[in-house]
């Protein structure tokens, strides 16, 4: 994924997470077995602490308080406006479709590089030979920047001279994603999945590594069928993999592909492919609606708070581990 | 669990059509990049023509009217991908060092503040951000393309994760033998971190080479634009012409996407285990 690299998905990893949720004592290496020193610690944080405060906590205040406050058309002064901005952008009605947009997408193109992505993990598992070979074939997508794989798509499926199009022409599909929306999504998320599914065929193939030999054994004893024996036995051990994928592909799709959009369609037609981050692209640098765009950045922030909470809370609890 | 002969080859004929599924955008990016424009236009060519070299050095050397030679992007994508890289290093290593290995007031704190920045990536926050860094006067140099990425909390995290496994018999013999905590560091933790360290510097470098949206914004003058988010000026450019020169576009799409691909190739193992975590 090309958002910020990824948490990785282990238990362990989330495991360790939890500490600070509970005691203390767990959050660092032991209890008593630390360095002294009294000024040390801070001046090895100081460098992070200062560009998390610059680049971090005063760019989230900010667009806070610019959420609260109403700018007039010079940028110039402006009154403290409560929560107007906000209702503004309620009341515009883009917002809704622009969140009906995102999460369209976010689950078609969740369900589509999750499927081909455990396809490929579990057929490439299964053979003897060439296996390092075809990992590296099915993840190489996850290195291709999504701006380049979004020129690659554009190029092959433009209207005039695209490859794909004429392929689609000649089988008496019409296509033009120029003006037809549902074209449109469909390479966005054409673009996007090629790319995604890398990441997921890599967490799949982790996964499957990750289930002892014996269980597999086991199951093949009881006589059933290659398929049963896949859902009823391999399919809920990957479950911590499943859920953990869900939640980052959803992530991704919200946060991540900007540049897509950006280079295929311009959110367009009609608005019909403007993401949430894609809107507040337009109505801070094209629109110059800048409050519109702090109320929208807060939002957003709320809306990934939720989603990771849920990534480390939930998560946890209802998948199934060894 | 055995496959039978037949059930084997239909899995590997069935592997061999999706990994050529998988290649085809990239030979289709080959081919074109390999023709002159004119001949793009009508039927597309099966097979790689022989104008590779010369689109390339063209891109290269020459660029789009309105962006700069490819060249000159190329050398300012390496510049932001390791300074990205390396800035992360020498910021996440000690923050992450103290977290694990002192105990003060505001540890957790620390901790927390840490811990909120992984939620956010650069794309969530990136008006204020693009405000923030304008104030600054930061626009249109490389402290501004990289430092606001650095912010983003993850490489420290990720330290601090395997900080966490190390066995604290390890913290027990450093203090009876006397050595100091930034000896420790540098002659004990680092040098058992370091394939965790080449994994993190691959997906680092990376996150930061693909980076597009932040580019766009943080750079108005042609001289720091990248080759990923050049390629949108390059678009607009070739297809305004009467003849759209998608081999030129192709061919510095095919330069954009070689260097992180090449990276996670070669270093495949550490890539892997860096992205997959401790999940194997």
């Amino acid at each position: 994924m090309q958002s910020s690299p990824s948490l990785p998905p282990s238990t362990r990893a989330q495991k360790a997470i939890k500490p600070p949720f509970r005691r203390r004592s767990e959050a660092g290496v032991g209890g008593g077995a630390m360095f002294p020193h009294k000024l040390l610690p801070y001046l090895l944080l100081l460098p992070q602490l200062v560009v998390v405060a610059v680049f971090f906590l005063w760019p989230g205040i900010k667009a806070l308080v610019e959420s609260l406050y109403e700018v007039n058309v010079f940028g110039l002064g402006g009154h403290f406006a409560g929560l107007a901005n906000f209702r503004a952008v309620f009341a515009s009605g883009t917002y809704g479709e622009s969140l009906g947009v995102t999460l369209i997408y976010a689950a078609i193109t969740t369900v589509l590089a999750m499927g081909i992505g455990l396809f490929l993990a579990v057929q490439v598992d299964r053979v003897r030979r060439g296996r390092s070979v075809y990992r590296t074939v099915f993840a190489w997508t996850y290195a291709v920047p999504a701006a380049i794989s979004g020129a690659l798509w554009l190029f092959i499926f433009n209207p005039e001279i695209g490859v794909g199009s004429v392929l689609l022409g000649k089988l008496n599909i019409p296509w033009n994603f120029n003006i037809n929306l549902f074209d449109a999504m469909a390479l966005i998320i054409a673009a996007t999945v090629w790319q995604q599914s890398a990441y997921n065929f890599l967490f799949f193939t982790a996964g499957l590594q990750a289930i002892p030999a014996e269980v597999l054994e086991a199951a093949s004893l009881d006589g059933a069928g290659s398929l049963k024996r896949f859902w009823r036995v391999v399919f809920p051990l990957l479950s911590p993999t499943t859920f953990y994928l869900s939640v980052m592909n959803i992530i991704y799709v919200f946060f991540s592909t900007f540049s897509i959009i950006d280079i295929i369609t311009q959110g367009g037609p009609h608005d019909g492919t403007e993401t949430l981050v894609y809107q507040i692209y337009q109505n801070a640098f094209q629109n110059a609606n800048t409050s519109a765009a702090a109320a929208e950045t807060v939002l957003l922030i709320i809306l990934v708070s939720i989603l990771t909470v849920v990534q480390f809370r939930y998560i946890n609890r209802r998948v199934h581990y060894q | 669990m055995r496959d039978s002969r037949s059930v084997s080859i239909v899995r590997h004929v069935v592997l061999v059509v999706c990994a050529i599924l998988f290649a085809a955008p990239l030979y289709i990016a080959v081919v074109a990049a390999s023709h002159s424009a004119r001949s793009l236009l009508g039927q597309f060519p099966a097979l790689p023509g022989d104008h590779l070299v010369g689109n390339l050095i063209h891109v290269l050397t020459v660029g789009f009217p309105n962006t700069s030679p490819v060249g000159l992007m190329l050398v300012n994508s390496a510049i932001m991908a390791l300074g990205i890289t390396l800035g992360k290093l020498v910021v996440s290593i000690p923050a992450a060092y103290a977290v694990v290995y002192f105990r003060f007031p505001g540890r957790m704190l620390m901790f927390w503040v840490i811990f909120a920045t992984l939620l956010l990536p650069v794309e969530v926050r990136f008006f204020p951000t693009y405000q923030v860094t304008a104030q600054l006067n930061l626009l249109n140099g490389f402290p501004g393309l990289i430092l606001p990425i650095i912010a983003s909390a993850t490489a420290t995290f990720l330290f601090r994760q395997f900080f966490m496994t190390l066995p604290k018999e390890l913290i027990d013999a450093a203090r009876i033998d006397g050595i100091s905590p930034l000896g420790f560091l540098w002659r004990i933790v680092l040098p058992l971190s370091l394939p965790n360290l080449a994994a993190i510097m691959v997906i680092e470098f990376v996150y930061g080479w693909n980076q597009y949206l932040w580019p766009l914004l943080a750079t108005t003058s042609e001289r720091y634009q990248t080759v990923v988010m050049g390629i949108q000026g390059m678009i607009q450019a070739a297809t305004s012409f009467s003849v759209p020169e998608w081999n030129l576009v192709m061919a510095t799409a095919i330069i954009a996407l070689l260097p992180p691909v090449i990276v996670v190739i070669l270093m495949q193992r550490w890539f892997i285990k860096g992205l997959t975590g401790g999940i194997n």
